[in-house]
Protein backbone atom coordinates (compact mmCIF):
# COMPACT_ATOMS: atom_id res chain seq x y z
CA UNK A 1 0.00 0.00 0.00
CA UNK A 2 2.80 2.36 0.98
CA UNK A 3 4.62 1.60 -2.28
CA UNK A 4 1.46 2.31 -4.21
CA UNK A 5 1.04 5.69 -2.53
CA UNK A 6 4.65 6.57 -3.30
CA UNK A 7 4.28 5.49 -6.91
CA UNK A 8 1.08 7.48 -7.43
CA UNK A 9 2.62 10.60 -5.91
CA UNK A 10 5.66 9.93 -8.09
CA UNK A 11 3.39 10.37 -11.09
CA UNK A 12 1.34 13.25 -9.70
CA UNK A 13 4.33 15.55 -9.14
CA UNK A 14 5.69 15.45 -12.72
CA UNK A 15 2.09 15.86 -13.94
CA UNK A 16 1.69 19.07 -11.96
CA UNK A 17 5.10 20.41 -12.96
CA UNK A 18 4.33 19.71 -16.62
CA UNK A 19 0.99 21.45 -16.30
CA UNK A 20 2.41 24.53 -14.60
CA UNK A 21 5.33 24.83 -17.03
CA UNK A 22 3.24 24.26 -20.15
CA UNK A 23 0.52 26.65 -19.04
CA UNK A 24 3.06 29.28 -18.07
CA UNK A 25 4.94 29.03 -21.37
CA UNK A 26 1.73 29.01 -23.40
CA UNK A 27 0.34 32.09 -21.71
CA UNK A 28 3.66 33.90 -22.06
CA UNK A 29 4.02 32.98 -25.72
CA UNK A 30 0.62 34.51 -26.45
CA UNK A 31 0.94 36.95 -29.34
CA UNK A 32 1.06 40.49 -27.97
CA UNK A 33 1.30 41.53 -24.35
CA UNK A 34 -1.71 41.70 -22.07
CA UNK A 35 -1.74 45.51 -22.31
CA UNK A 36 -1.78 45.67 -26.10
CA UNK A 37 -5.39 46.69 -26.37
CA UNK A 38 -5.12 49.79 -24.20
CA UNK A 39 -3.49 51.83 -26.95
CA UNK A 40 -3.40 55.17 -25.18
CA UNK A 41 -0.89 53.96 -22.59
CA UNK A 42 2.37 55.92 -22.65
CA UNK A 43 5.76 54.23 -22.56
CA UNK A 44 6.25 55.35 -18.98
CA UNK A 45 2.96 53.91 -17.77
CA UNK A 46 3.62 50.73 -19.69
CA UNK A 47 6.97 50.35 -17.95
CA UNK A 48 5.26 50.91 -14.60
CA UNK A 49 2.61 48.29 -15.41
CA UNK A 50 5.24 45.84 -16.60
CA UNK A 51 7.13 46.40 -13.39
CA UNK A 52 4.02 45.97 -11.28
CA UNK A 53 3.22 42.65 -12.94
CA UNK A 54 6.89 41.60 -12.98
CA UNK A 55 6.97 41.50 -16.79
CA UNK A 56 10.32 43.35 -16.98
CA UNK A 57 12.15 40.38 -15.49
CA UNK A 58 13.63 37.59 -17.65
CA UNK A 59 11.21 34.73 -18.25
CA UNK A 60 12.93 32.21 -15.98
CA UNK A 61 12.86 34.67 -13.06
CA UNK A 62 9.12 35.20 -13.62
CA UNK A 63 8.67 31.43 -13.80
CA UNK A 64 10.37 30.72 -10.49
CA UNK A 65 8.64 33.70 -8.88
CA UNK A 66 5.33 32.31 -10.06
CA UNK A 67 6.02 28.78 -8.84
CA UNK A 68 7.05 29.99 -5.42
CA UNK A 69 3.85 32.04 -5.34
CA UNK A 70 1.72 29.01 -6.26
CA UNK A 71 3.37 26.98 -3.49
CA UNK A 72 2.02 29.41 -0.90
CA UNK A 73 -1.38 29.71 -2.61
CA UNK A 74 -0.77 33.00 -4.46
CA UNK A 75 -1.87 32.67 -8.08
CA UNK A 76 -1.12 36.28 -9.03
CA UNK A 77 -3.30 39.32 -9.80
CA UNK A 78 -6.02 39.51 -12.43
CA UNK A 79 -5.06 41.63 -15.43
CA UNK A 80 -8.60 42.75 -16.15
CA UNK A 81 -9.61 43.64 -12.62
CA UNK A 82 -6.43 45.02 -11.04
CA UNK A 83 -8.05 45.26 -7.66
CA UNK A 84 -8.87 41.57 -7.58
CA UNK A 85 -6.49 38.65 -7.36
CA UNK A 86 -6.89 35.18 -8.82
CA UNK A 87 -6.82 33.72 -5.33
CA UNK A 88 -9.73 35.97 -4.34
CA UNK A 89 -11.81 34.90 -7.34
CA UNK A 90 -11.03 31.27 -6.54
CA UNK A 91 -12.16 31.71 -2.96
CA UNK A 92 -15.45 33.22 -4.16
CA UNK A 93 -16.08 30.71 -6.94
CA UNK A 94 -14.77 27.49 -5.48
CA UNK A 95 -17.42 26.94 -2.75
CA UNK A 96 -20.19 27.40 -5.33
CA UNK A 97 -18.63 25.06 -7.88
CA UNK A 98 -17.81 22.56 -5.17
CA UNK A 99 -21.40 22.54 -3.92
CA UNK A 100 -22.69 22.03 -7.46
CA UNK A 101 -20.22 19.19 -8.08
CA UNK A 102 -21.08 17.59 -4.74
CA UNK A 103 -24.85 17.60 -5.37
CA UNK A 104 -24.31 16.26 -8.86
CA UNK A 105 -22.08 13.42 -7.75
CA UNK A 106 -24.45 12.54 -4.89
CA UNK A 107 -27.35 12.48 -7.34
CA UNK A 108 -25.26 10.37 -9.73
CA UNK A 109 -24.28 7.90 -7.01
CA UNK A 110 -27.79 7.48 -5.57
CA UNK A 111 -29.53 6.99 -8.89
CA UNK A 112 -26.67 5.21 -10.64
CA UNK A 113 -25.82 2.67 -7.95
CA UNK A 114 -29.47 1.83 -7.35
CA UNK A 115 -30.15 1.30 -11.05
CA UNK A 116 -26.93 -0.67 -11.49
CA UNK A 117 -27.62 -3.00 -8.56
CA UNK A 118 -31.18 -3.64 -9.72
CA UNK A 119 -29.91 -4.39 -13.22
CA UNK A 120 -27.25 -6.78 -11.93
CA UNK A 121 -29.69 -8.63 -9.66
CA UNK A 122 -32.18 -9.22 -12.49
CA UNK A 123 -29.96 -9.29 -15.59
CA UNK A 124 -31.66 -9.35 -19.00
CA UNK A 125 -35.12 -8.50 -17.67
CA UNK A 126 -37.12 -5.30 -18.03
CA UNK A 127 -35.64 -4.17 -14.70
CA UNK A 128 -32.24 -4.37 -16.38
CA UNK A 129 -33.03 -3.19 -19.90
CA UNK A 130 -35.08 -0.10 -19.09
CA UNK A 131 -32.58 1.59 -16.72
CA UNK A 132 -29.64 0.58 -18.91
CA UNK A 133 -31.12 1.97 -22.11
CA UNK A 134 -32.07 5.13 -20.22
CA UNK A 135 -28.46 5.26 -19.08
CA UNK A 136 -27.27 5.07 -22.68
CA UNK A 137 -29.49 8.05 -23.50
CA UNK A 138 -28.16 9.89 -20.46
CA UNK A 139 -24.58 9.35 -21.62
CA UNK A 140 -25.29 10.43 -25.18
CA UNK A 141 -27.19 13.64 -24.45
CA UNK A 142 -24.55 16.26 -23.64
CA UNK A 143 -25.10 18.94 -21.01
CA UNK A 144 -25.22 21.66 -23.67
CA UNK A 145 -28.44 20.05 -24.91
CA UNK A 146 -29.83 18.69 -21.64
CA UNK A 147 -29.48 22.04 -19.82
CA UNK A 148 -31.41 24.20 -22.30
CA UNK A 149 -34.07 21.52 -22.78
CA UNK A 150 -34.62 21.14 -19.03
CA UNK A 151 -34.93 24.92 -18.80
CA UNK A 152 -37.37 25.01 -21.69
CA UNK A 153 -39.60 22.23 -20.34
CA UNK A 154 -39.51 22.67 -16.56
CA UNK A 155 -38.61 26.32 -16.30
CA UNK A 156 -40.42 28.03 -19.15
CA UNK A 157 -43.28 25.79 -20.24
CA UNK A 158 -44.25 24.20 -16.91
CA UNK A 159 -42.84 27.01 -14.71
CA UNK A 160 -42.01 24.54 -11.91
CA UNK A 161 -38.52 25.76 -11.08
CA UNK A 162 -36.45 28.93 -11.52
CA UNK A 163 -34.11 28.84 -14.50
CA UNK A 164 -31.23 31.03 -13.35
CA UNK A 165 -29.03 31.56 -10.32
CA UNK A 166 -27.75 29.54 -7.42
CA UNK A 167 -29.33 29.93 -4.00
CA UNK A 168 -31.30 33.06 -4.94
CA UNK A 169 -34.68 31.33 -5.02
CA UNK A 170 -35.87 28.02 -3.60
CA UNK A 171 -35.44 25.21 -6.10
CA UNK A 172 -32.96 26.96 -8.36
CA UNK A 173 -30.31 24.34 -7.56
CA UNK A 174 -32.37 21.47 -8.99
CA UNK A 175 -31.89 21.97 -12.73
CA UNK A 176 -28.11 22.61 -12.60
CA UNK A 177 -27.64 19.50 -10.48
CA UNK A 178 -29.70 17.39 -12.88
CA UNK A 179 -27.91 18.82 -15.92
CA UNK A 180 -24.47 18.11 -14.54
CA UNK A 181 -25.28 14.85 -12.76
CA UNK A 182 -27.30 12.90 -15.32
CA UNK A 183 -24.42 11.68 -17.47
CA UNK A 184 -22.52 10.57 -14.37
CA UNK A 185 -25.57 8.79 -12.99
CA UNK A 186 -25.65 6.90 -16.27
CA UNK A 187 -21.95 6.00 -16.10
CA UNK A 188 -22.34 4.94 -12.45
CA UNK A 189 -25.27 2.70 -13.39
CA UNK A 190 -23.26 0.95 -16.10
CA UNK A 191 -20.15 0.58 -13.93
CA UNK A 192 -22.13 -0.68 -10.95
CA UNK A 193 -23.98 -3.19 -13.07
CA UNK A 194 -20.73 -4.50 -14.57
CA UNK A 195 -18.94 -4.64 -11.22
CA UNK A 196 -21.84 -6.29 -9.42
CA UNK A 197 -22.36 -8.91 -12.12
CA UNK A 198 -18.74 -9.92 -11.80
CA UNK A 199 -18.80 -10.09 -8.00
CA UNK A 200 -22.17 -11.85 -7.76
CA UNK A 201 -20.77 -14.81 -9.70
CA UNK A 202 -17.92 -15.39 -7.27
CA UNK A 203 -17.57 -18.18 -4.76
CA UNK A 204 -17.71 -16.06 -1.61
CA UNK A 205 -21.14 -14.80 -2.60
CA UNK A 206 -22.34 -18.38 -3.05
CA UNK A 207 -20.88 -19.16 0.36
CA UNK A 208 -22.69 -16.21 1.90
CA UNK A 209 -25.95 -17.35 0.34
CA UNK A 210 -25.32 -20.93 1.42
CA UNK A 211 -24.85 -19.72 4.98
CA UNK A 212 -28.44 -18.53 4.72
CA UNK A 213 -27.78 -14.81 4.86
CA UNK A 214 -30.62 -12.64 3.68
CA UNK A 215 -30.40 -11.38 0.09
CA UNK A 216 -30.19 -7.78 1.33
CA UNK A 217 -27.22 -8.63 3.53
CA UNK A 218 -25.48 -10.53 0.75
CA UNK A 219 -25.89 -7.63 -1.64
CA UNK A 220 -25.29 -4.69 0.68
CA UNK A 221 -22.56 -6.09 2.92
CA UNK A 222 -20.71 -8.57 0.73
CA UNK A 223 -21.22 -7.77 -2.93
CA UNK A 224 -21.32 -3.97 -2.91
CA UNK A 225 -17.82 -3.62 -1.50
CA UNK A 226 -16.24 -5.31 -4.47
CA UNK A 227 -18.89 -4.34 -6.96
CA UNK A 228 -18.44 -0.64 -6.33
CA UNK A 229 -14.68 -0.59 -6.99
CA UNK A 230 -15.10 0.48 -10.62
CA UNK A 231 -17.42 3.29 -9.50
CA UNK A 232 -14.92 4.53 -6.93
CA UNK A 233 -12.06 4.38 -9.41
CA UNK A 234 -14.29 6.37 -11.76
CA UNK A 235 -14.95 9.14 -9.22
CA UNK A 236 -11.54 10.76 -9.74
CA UNK A 237 -11.85 11.14 -13.52
CA UNK A 238 -15.51 12.04 -12.96
CA UNK A 239 -14.41 14.95 -10.82
CA UNK A 240 -12.31 16.21 -13.73
CA UNK A 241 -15.33 15.87 -15.99
CA UNK A 242 -17.56 17.60 -13.45
CA UNK A 243 -15.24 20.60 -13.29
CA UNK A 244 -15.13 20.82 -17.08
CA UNK A 245 -18.91 20.37 -17.10
CA UNK A 246 -19.23 23.22 -14.64
CA UNK A 247 -17.96 25.54 -17.40
CA UNK A 248 -21.09 24.80 -19.38
CA UNK A 249 -23.61 24.42 -16.59
CA UNK A 250 -22.53 27.57 -14.77
CA UNK A 251 -22.66 29.50 -18.05
CA UNK A 252 -26.14 28.18 -18.88
CA UNK A 253 -27.63 28.86 -15.46
CA UNK A 254 -25.70 32.01 -14.62
CA UNK A 255 -24.08 30.48 -11.54
CA UNK A 256 -21.24 32.58 -10.06
CA UNK A 257 -18.76 29.70 -9.77
CA UNK A 258 -15.21 28.95 -10.80
CA UNK A 259 -16.25 27.49 -14.14
CA UNK A 260 -17.98 30.68 -15.23
CA UNK A 261 -15.09 32.84 -14.04
CA UNK A 262 -12.79 30.65 -16.12
CA UNK A 263 -14.88 30.95 -19.26
CA UNK A 264 -15.20 34.72 -18.73
CA UNK A 265 -11.45 34.99 -18.27
CA UNK A 266 -10.93 33.03 -21.47
CA UNK A 267 -13.35 35.35 -23.23
CA UNK A 268 -11.71 38.53 -21.89
CA UNK A 269 -8.21 37.17 -22.49
CA UNK A 270 -7.43 37.77 -18.84
CA UNK A 271 -4.12 35.94 -19.08
CA UNK A 272 -3.15 35.79 -15.42
CA UNK A 273 -6.63 34.69 -14.44
CA UNK A 274 -6.47 31.90 -17.03
CA UNK A 275 -2.99 30.92 -15.92
CA UNK A 276 -3.94 30.87 -12.25
CA UNK A 277 -7.22 29.04 -12.59
CA UNK A 278 -5.83 26.52 -15.10
CA UNK A 279 -3.15 25.57 -12.62
CA UNK A 280 -5.62 25.53 -9.77
CA UNK A 281 -8.03 23.29 -11.72
CA UNK A 282 -5.17 20.95 -12.59
CA UNK A 283 -4.09 20.64 -8.97
CA UNK A 284 -7.68 19.84 -7.99
CA UNK A 285 -8.10 17.23 -10.70
CA UNK A 286 -4.75 15.55 -10.08
CA UNK A 287 -5.50 15.39 -6.35
CA UNK A 288 -8.91 13.85 -6.91
CA UNK A 289 -7.44 11.25 -9.24
CA UNK A 290 -4.85 10.42 -6.61
CA UNK A 291 -7.43 10.10 -3.84
CA UNK A 292 -9.82 7.94 -5.84
CA UNK A 293 -6.96 5.64 -6.92
CA UNK A 294 -5.91 5.19 -3.31
CA UNK A 295 -9.45 4.60 -2.03
CA UNK A 296 -10.05 2.04 -4.78
CA UNK A 297 -6.83 0.27 -3.79
CA UNK A 298 -7.77 0.33 -0.12
CA UNK A 299 -11.11 -1.32 -0.92
CA UNK A 300 -9.80 -3.89 -3.36
CA UNK A 301 -6.60 -5.71 -2.38
CA UNK A 302 -6.20 -6.99 -5.95
CA UNK A 303 -5.29 -3.48 -7.14
CA UNK A 304 -2.37 -3.28 -4.72
CA UNK A 305 0.15 -5.07 -6.89
CA UNK B 1 -6.04 -10.57 -43.90
CA UNK B 2 -8.63 -13.17 -43.03
CA UNK B 3 -11.68 -12.38 -45.13
CA UNK B 4 -14.13 -14.60 -43.31
CA UNK B 5 -13.30 -12.84 -40.04
CA UNK B 6 -14.33 -9.50 -41.53
CA UNK B 7 -17.36 -10.96 -43.22
CA UNK B 8 -18.43 -12.61 -39.96
CA UNK B 9 -17.94 -9.36 -38.11
CA UNK B 10 -19.92 -7.47 -40.74
CA UNK B 11 -22.77 -9.98 -40.56
CA UNK B 12 -22.86 -9.71 -36.79
CA UNK B 13 -22.87 -5.91 -36.99
CA UNK B 14 -25.76 -5.92 -39.46
CA UNK B 15 -27.76 -8.46 -37.46
CA UNK B 16 -27.79 -6.03 -34.54
CA UNK B 17 -30.77 -3.80 -35.38
CA UNK B 18 -29.57 -0.81 -33.38
CA UNK B 19 -26.18 -0.68 -35.02
CA UNK B 20 -27.75 -1.32 -38.42
CA UNK B 21 -30.07 1.69 -38.07
CA UNK B 22 -27.23 3.73 -36.59
CA UNK B 23 -25.02 2.91 -39.57
CA UNK B 24 -27.75 3.91 -42.01
CA UNK B 25 -28.40 7.19 -40.19
CA UNK B 26 -24.70 8.01 -39.99
CA UNK B 27 -24.17 7.21 -43.65
CA UNK B 28 -27.10 9.47 -44.52
CA UNK B 29 -25.65 12.35 -42.44
CA UNK B 30 -22.18 11.90 -43.92
CA UNK B 31 -23.44 11.85 -47.52
CA UNK B 32 -25.61 14.88 -46.80
CA UNK B 33 -22.61 16.71 -45.36
CA UNK B 34 -20.50 15.83 -48.40
CA UNK B 35 -23.00 17.09 -50.97
CA UNK B 36 -24.22 20.08 -48.94
CA UNK B 37 -22.58 22.74 -51.17
CA UNK B 38 -24.55 21.37 -54.17
CA UNK B 39 -27.95 20.85 -52.57
CA UNK B 40 -28.19 23.40 -49.76
CA UNK B 41 -31.38 25.42 -50.29
CA UNK B 42 -29.80 28.76 -49.27
CA UNK B 43 -26.43 30.34 -48.54
CA UNK B 44 -25.30 29.66 -44.96
CA UNK B 45 -24.51 33.33 -44.30
CA UNK B 46 -27.49 34.81 -46.21
CA UNK B 47 -29.60 36.94 -43.88
CA UNK B 48 -33.20 37.78 -44.59
CA UNK B 49 -33.65 40.51 -42.01
CA UNK B 50 -37.16 41.36 -43.26
CA UNK B 51 -38.23 37.82 -42.51
CA UNK B 52 -36.41 37.46 -39.19
CA UNK B 53 -37.15 34.39 -37.10
CA UNK B 54 -39.89 32.28 -38.69
CA UNK B 55 -41.36 28.93 -37.68
CA UNK B 56 -40.85 25.86 -39.90
CA UNK B 57 -42.66 26.29 -43.22
CA UNK B 58 -42.65 24.96 -46.78
CA UNK B 59 -40.00 27.50 -47.78
CA UNK B 60 -37.81 26.97 -44.69
CA UNK B 61 -38.33 23.37 -43.52
CA UNK B 62 -36.67 23.93 -40.13
CA UNK B 63 -37.55 27.64 -39.88
CA UNK B 64 -35.16 30.59 -39.80
CA UNK B 65 -33.03 32.06 -37.02
CA UNK B 66 -33.19 35.54 -35.50
CA UNK B 67 -31.27 36.98 -38.46
CA UNK B 68 -33.51 35.26 -40.98
CA UNK B 69 -30.94 32.63 -41.94
CA UNK B 70 -32.30 29.26 -43.06
CA UNK B 71 -31.81 26.77 -40.20
CA UNK B 72 -31.71 23.66 -42.39
CA UNK B 73 -28.90 25.17 -44.45
CA UNK B 74 -26.98 26.15 -41.37
CA UNK B 75 -27.43 22.68 -39.89
CA UNK B 76 -26.16 21.09 -43.08
CA UNK B 77 -23.09 23.31 -43.16
CA UNK B 78 -22.69 22.82 -39.39
CA UNK B 79 -22.63 19.05 -39.84
CA UNK B 80 -19.66 19.47 -42.18
CA UNK B 81 -17.68 21.30 -39.50
CA UNK B 82 -18.70 18.96 -36.67
CA UNK B 83 -18.02 15.79 -38.63
CA UNK B 84 -14.78 17.10 -40.09
CA UNK B 85 -13.43 18.02 -36.66
CA UNK B 86 -14.54 14.64 -35.29
CA UNK B 87 -13.02 12.52 -38.04
CA UNK B 88 -9.84 14.48 -38.68
CA UNK B 89 -8.96 14.73 -34.99
CA UNK B 90 -9.61 11.01 -34.65
CA UNK B 91 -7.23 10.32 -37.52
CA UNK B 92 -4.55 12.44 -35.84
CA UNK B 93 -5.11 10.63 -32.53
CA UNK B 94 -5.14 7.27 -34.30
CA UNK B 95 -1.86 7.87 -36.08
CA UNK B 96 0.05 9.06 -33.03
CA UNK B 97 -1.50 6.46 -30.72
CA UNK B 98 -0.93 3.46 -32.97
CA UNK B 99 2.68 4.35 -33.72
CA UNK B 100 3.48 5.18 -30.09
CA UNK B 101 1.82 2.05 -28.72
CA UNK B 102 3.35 -0.26 -31.31
CA UNK B 103 6.87 1.05 -30.78
CA UNK B 104 6.54 0.89 -26.99
CA UNK B 105 5.02 -2.58 -26.98
CA UNK B 106 7.46 -3.97 -29.50
CA UNK B 107 10.61 -2.37 -28.08
CA UNK B 108 9.83 -3.35 -24.49
CA UNK B 109 12.33 -2.81 -21.67
CA UNK B 110 13.55 0.68 -20.85
CA UNK B 111 12.12 2.30 -24.00
CA UNK B 112 8.69 0.92 -23.14
CA UNK B 113 8.93 2.07 -19.52
CA UNK B 114 9.91 5.61 -20.50
CA UNK B 115 7.30 5.88 -23.26
CA UNK B 116 4.48 4.62 -21.08
CA UNK B 117 5.58 6.79 -18.17
CA UNK B 118 5.24 9.78 -20.50
CA UNK B 119 1.71 8.59 -21.34
CA UNK B 120 0.94 8.24 -17.61
CA UNK B 121 2.05 11.80 -16.95
CA UNK B 122 0.15 13.22 -19.93
CA UNK B 123 -2.89 11.21 -18.85
CA UNK B 124 -3.04 13.13 -15.59
CA UNK B 125 -3.23 16.49 -17.33
CA UNK B 126 -6.72 17.96 -17.63
CA UNK B 127 -6.73 18.52 -21.37
CA UNK B 128 -9.98 20.42 -21.66
CA UNK B 129 -8.10 23.25 -20.00
CA UNK B 130 -5.27 23.04 -22.50
CA UNK B 131 -7.62 23.02 -25.44
CA UNK B 132 -9.36 26.13 -24.07
CA UNK B 133 -5.98 27.74 -23.48
CA UNK B 134 -4.90 26.98 -27.05
CA UNK B 135 -8.09 28.50 -28.41
CA UNK B 136 -7.63 31.64 -26.32
CA UNK B 137 -3.99 32.15 -27.18
CA UNK B 138 -3.81 31.18 -30.83
CA UNK B 139 -7.24 32.34 -31.92
CA UNK B 140 -10.21 30.29 -33.01
CA UNK B 141 -8.57 28.44 -35.85
CA UNK B 142 -10.44 25.31 -36.93
CA UNK B 143 -7.38 23.47 -38.21
CA UNK B 144 -5.58 24.16 -34.96
CA UNK B 145 -8.67 23.12 -33.02
CA UNK B 146 -8.77 19.59 -34.35
CA UNK B 147 -5.00 19.21 -34.42
CA UNK B 148 -4.97 20.15 -30.74
CA UNK B 149 -7.83 17.84 -29.87
CA UNK B 150 -6.29 14.99 -31.85
CA UNK B 151 -2.93 15.54 -30.23
CA UNK B 152 -4.45 15.06 -26.78
CA UNK B 153 -6.77 12.14 -27.53
CA UNK B 154 -4.15 9.57 -28.54
CA UNK B 155 -3.22 8.38 -25.05
CA UNK B 156 -5.84 5.67 -24.55
CA UNK B 157 -5.20 4.50 -28.09
CA UNK B 158 -1.48 4.13 -27.31
CA UNK B 159 -2.29 2.05 -24.22
CA UNK B 160 -4.69 -0.24 -26.07
CA UNK B 161 -2.28 -0.80 -28.93
CA UNK B 162 0.66 -1.43 -26.62
CA UNK B 163 -1.06 -4.14 -24.59
CA UNK B 164 -2.34 -5.70 -27.79
CA UNK B 165 1.15 -5.69 -29.32
CA UNK B 166 2.74 -7.09 -26.17
CA UNK B 167 0.45 -10.10 -26.10
CA UNK B 168 0.82 -10.59 -29.84
CA UNK B 169 4.59 -10.33 -29.92
CA UNK B 170 4.89 -13.34 -27.62
CA UNK B 171 3.04 -15.50 -30.12
CA UNK B 172 4.71 -17.99 -32.37
CA UNK B 173 4.01 -16.46 -35.76
CA UNK B 174 5.98 -13.35 -34.77
CA UNK B 175 8.83 -15.57 -33.61
CA UNK B 176 8.64 -17.41 -36.92
CA UNK B 177 8.77 -14.14 -38.82
CA UNK B 178 11.77 -13.07 -36.79
CA UNK B 179 13.49 -16.40 -37.42
CA UNK B 180 12.88 -15.98 -41.14
CA UNK B 181 14.77 -12.70 -41.03
CA UNK B 182 11.89 -10.22 -41.41
CA UNK B 183 13.09 -6.79 -40.28
CA UNK B 184 11.61 -5.11 -37.20
CA UNK B 185 9.86 -2.50 -39.32
CA UNK B 186 8.55 -5.30 -41.50
CA UNK B 187 7.15 -7.16 -38.50
CA UNK B 188 5.52 -4.01 -37.16
CA UNK B 189 3.85 -3.10 -40.46
CA UNK B 190 3.07 -6.58 -41.79
CA UNK B 191 2.10 -8.44 -38.64
CA UNK B 192 1.54 -6.29 -35.57
CA UNK B 193 -0.49 -3.37 -36.92
CA UNK B 194 -2.92 -5.48 -38.99
CA UNK B 195 -3.58 -7.70 -35.97
CA UNK B 196 -4.29 -4.83 -33.61
CA UNK B 197 -6.73 -3.22 -35.99
CA UNK B 198 -9.94 -4.60 -34.40
CA UNK B 199 -9.74 -2.89 -31.00
CA UNK B 200 -8.34 0.21 -32.70
CA UNK B 201 -11.36 0.52 -34.98
CA UNK B 202 -13.70 0.10 -32.03
CA UNK B 203 -11.94 2.73 -29.98
CA UNK B 204 -11.69 5.10 -32.94
CA UNK B 205 -15.45 4.83 -33.49
CA UNK B 206 -16.00 5.80 -29.88
CA UNK B 207 -13.45 8.63 -30.10
CA UNK B 208 -15.27 10.44 -32.92
CA UNK B 209 -18.35 11.31 -30.78
CA UNK B 210 -16.12 12.36 -27.88
CA UNK B 211 -14.28 14.82 -30.10
CA UNK B 212 -17.47 16.12 -31.70
CA UNK B 213 -18.74 16.69 -28.18
CA UNK B 214 -15.61 18.60 -27.25
CA UNK B 215 -15.98 20.81 -30.32
CA UNK B 216 -19.64 21.43 -29.46
CA UNK B 217 -18.64 22.24 -25.90
CA UNK B 218 -16.11 24.84 -27.03
CA UNK B 219 -18.44 26.37 -29.62
CA UNK B 220 -21.22 26.48 -27.05
CA UNK B 221 -18.98 28.45 -24.71
CA UNK B 222 -18.15 30.82 -27.56
CA UNK B 223 -14.57 29.57 -27.74
CA UNK B 224 -14.85 27.43 -30.86
CA UNK B 225 -16.37 27.99 -34.29
CA UNK B 226 -17.44 31.61 -34.91
CA UNK B 227 -20.42 32.95 -36.89
CA UNK B 228 -21.16 33.30 -39.80
CA UNK B 229 -19.64 29.81 -40.03
CA UNK B 230 -21.74 27.25 -38.25
CA UNK B 231 -21.33 24.04 -36.30
CA UNK B 232 -23.84 22.04 -34.30
CA UNK B 233 -22.42 23.35 -31.05
CA UNK B 234 -22.77 26.94 -32.23
CA UNK B 235 -26.35 26.35 -33.45
CA UNK B 236 -27.28 24.84 -30.08
CA UNK B 237 -25.76 27.89 -28.39
CA UNK B 238 -27.80 30.24 -30.59
CA UNK B 239 -30.88 28.09 -30.11
CA UNK B 240 -30.52 28.09 -26.33
CA UNK B 241 -30.24 31.88 -26.37
CA UNK B 242 -33.59 32.34 -28.07
CA UNK B 243 -35.49 29.17 -27.13
CA UNK B 244 -38.13 31.03 -25.14
CA UNK B 245 -39.79 32.39 -28.28
CA UNK B 246 -38.31 30.19 -31.01
CA UNK B 247 -38.09 26.62 -29.73
CA UNK B 248 -37.26 25.16 -33.16
CA UNK B 249 -33.86 26.85 -33.12
CA UNK B 250 -32.90 24.65 -30.17
CA UNK B 251 -34.80 21.46 -30.94
CA UNK B 252 -33.66 20.70 -34.51
CA UNK B 253 -29.89 21.10 -34.05
CA UNK B 254 -30.09 19.27 -30.71
CA UNK B 255 -31.92 16.36 -32.33
CA UNK B 256 -29.47 16.08 -35.20
CA UNK B 257 -26.49 16.22 -32.87
CA UNK B 258 -27.84 13.76 -30.26
CA UNK B 259 -28.86 11.26 -32.93
CA UNK B 260 -25.38 11.41 -34.42
CA UNK B 261 -23.77 10.87 -31.02
CA UNK B 262 -26.17 7.99 -30.40
CA UNK B 263 -25.47 6.27 -33.65
CA UNK B 264 -21.69 6.59 -33.29
CA UNK B 265 -21.86 5.09 -29.80
CA UNK B 266 -24.15 2.27 -30.91
CA UNK B 267 -21.94 1.50 -33.90
CA UNK B 268 -18.92 1.43 -31.57
CA UNK B 269 -20.68 -0.97 -29.20
CA UNK B 270 -21.91 -3.06 -32.11
CA UNK B 271 -18.44 -3.23 -33.62
CA UNK B 272 -16.97 -4.30 -30.30
CA UNK B 273 -19.44 -7.17 -30.08
CA UNK B 274 -18.93 -8.02 -33.74
CA UNK B 275 -15.14 -8.03 -33.67
CA UNK B 276 -14.77 -9.71 -30.30
CA UNK B 277 -17.67 -12.06 -29.58
CA UNK B 278 -16.20 -12.85 -26.17
CA UNK B 279 -17.16 -9.47 -24.70
CA UNK B 280 -20.65 -9.35 -26.13
CA UNK B 281 -23.50 -8.89 -23.75
CA UNK B 282 -21.50 -6.81 -21.30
Amino acid sequence: MFNLILRRIGIAIPVLLTVITLTFLMVHSAPGGPFDEEKAVSAEVLAKLNEQYNLDQPLYVQYFDYISGVLVGDFGPSFRFPTRSVTELISIGLPVTFELALYSILFALCVGVLAGVLGALRPNTALDYIPMSTAMIGICIPSIILGPILILVFGIWLEWVPVRGWGYMPGDKILPTLTLGTAYAAYCARLTRGGMLEVLNQDFIRTARAKGLSETRVVVVHALRGGLTPVIAFLGPAMAGLLAGSFVVETIFGIPGLGRFYVEAAFNRDYTMILGSSIFFSILIVSFNLISDLVAAALNPKLRD
Amino acid sequence: MNNTLWKDAFDRLISNKLSLFSSIYLLFIIILALITPFIAPYDYAYQDLNLGPSAPSALHWFGTDTLGRDLLTRMMYGSRVSLMVGFLATIVALTIGVIWGTVAGFAGGKVDTIMMRIVDVLYGIPFIIFVILLMVIFGRNLILLFMAIGAVEWLTMARIVRSQVMSLSKQEFILAAEAMGVSRTGIIYKHLIPNTIGPVIVYATLTVPQIMLLEAFLSFLGLGVQAPLSSWGLLIRDGAASMEEYWWLLIFPSLAFSLTLFSLNFIGDGLRDALDPRTSGS
